[in-house]
């Protein structure tokens, strides 16, 4: 039963993700582009905290503690490049 | 599930290297260049390779995105 | 324990939808600001009730997973905090539906600040 649930939560992050890159092309700017990785980047942190359950590992959960470290500074370099104070 | 993961991981890798090879901007090649390393580092997850996965994520989604608009500011200063 | 782990398991269904609702919202909003807003917040608590499901059917996890938390917690707010500072202050349109912006009413010291440096 759990286990259903979870692999229907995996499903939905799937989309979710497809659905962000939807953005990514449809409009002009950069801006745009950005907030479409910076979403990308938060949905697959916990796709990365899901694949830790589909596999049985619990090592796997060491990726996504790096990720959440270090996915924020592209949007915070990118920000700095869009101000011109970098 | 882990096929329709790999599936779908690849199918976004794919259409993102071709927007970093085609497209006209140079910020947004590097941004699509990002999405790639993002995708391979899940990719690499479901492969059993957590250690090879780590290091993507720190380079090629981190240190490398901030090199690249590094340059790109120098760039735009010069001109 | 079976009744634990269901729990659990309804709770990251309940953060999943919160990322589908997000990423929804970027799509449907008008606006570059809207956007931030939907893409980063609803994301944010959707990323947070999935790991808080996953830490209640995997006791051995919950430290890791509340450090994760906090790191979330700390770093996402911030990036999109800049962001939109960023957007600001490049002049990117904003939409007709917009009532108020504060910032711009007593920006000129901020700007003249930001254009010496």
């Amino acid at each position: 039963m759990a286990n259903i649930i979870l692999q229907i939560a995996g499903g939905i992050m799937l989309l979710s993700l497809v659905l962000s890159l939807y953005r990514f092309f449809s409009s002009g700017t950069l801006v745009n582009r950005v907030i479409a990785f910076d979403t990308m980047t938060i949905i697959s942190i916990s796709l990365i905290a899901m694949i830790t359950h589909y596999s049985g590992r619990t090592i796997y959960i060491d990726v996504a503690l790096i990720y959440g470290l270090l996915s924020f500074l592209g949007v915070v370099v990118v920000a700095r490049y869009l101000e011109k104070s970098l | 599930m882990n096929l329709l993961i790999l599936i779908t991981l690849s199918v976004i890798m794919l259409v993102m290297a071709v927007t970093a090879v085609v497209h006209k901007k140079l910020t947004v090649a590097v941004l699509a260049t990002g999405v790639v390393s993002l995708m391979a580092s899940v990719m690499y997850l479901l492969m059993a390779a957590p250690d090879v996965a780590m290091t993507e994520a720190a380079i090629g989604s981190g240190l490398s995105t901030i090199i690249f608009f590094y340059v790109l500011n120098k760039i735009r200063k010069a001109k | 324990m079976e009744t634990l782990k269901i729990i659990g398991a309804i709770i990251t269904l309940i953060g999943s939808l919160f990322l589908l609702l997000g990423s929804i919202g970027l799509i449907r909003m008008p606006d570059v600001f809207t956007r931030i807003q939907a893409g980063t917040k609803a994301s944010t608590l959707g990323t947070l009730l999935s790991l808080l499901g996953l830490g209640i059917i995997y006791f051995d996890m919950a430290g890791k997973i509340f450090l994760l938390i906090v790191f979330i917690l700390i770093t996402n707010p911030v990036s999109s905090h800049m962001l939109a500072r960023a957007a600001h202050f490049i002049g990117v349109k904003k939409a007709d539906l917009t009532v108020v912006d504060k910032l711009e009413e007593k920006g000129k010291n901020h700007e003249t600040k930001n254009s010496a440096k």
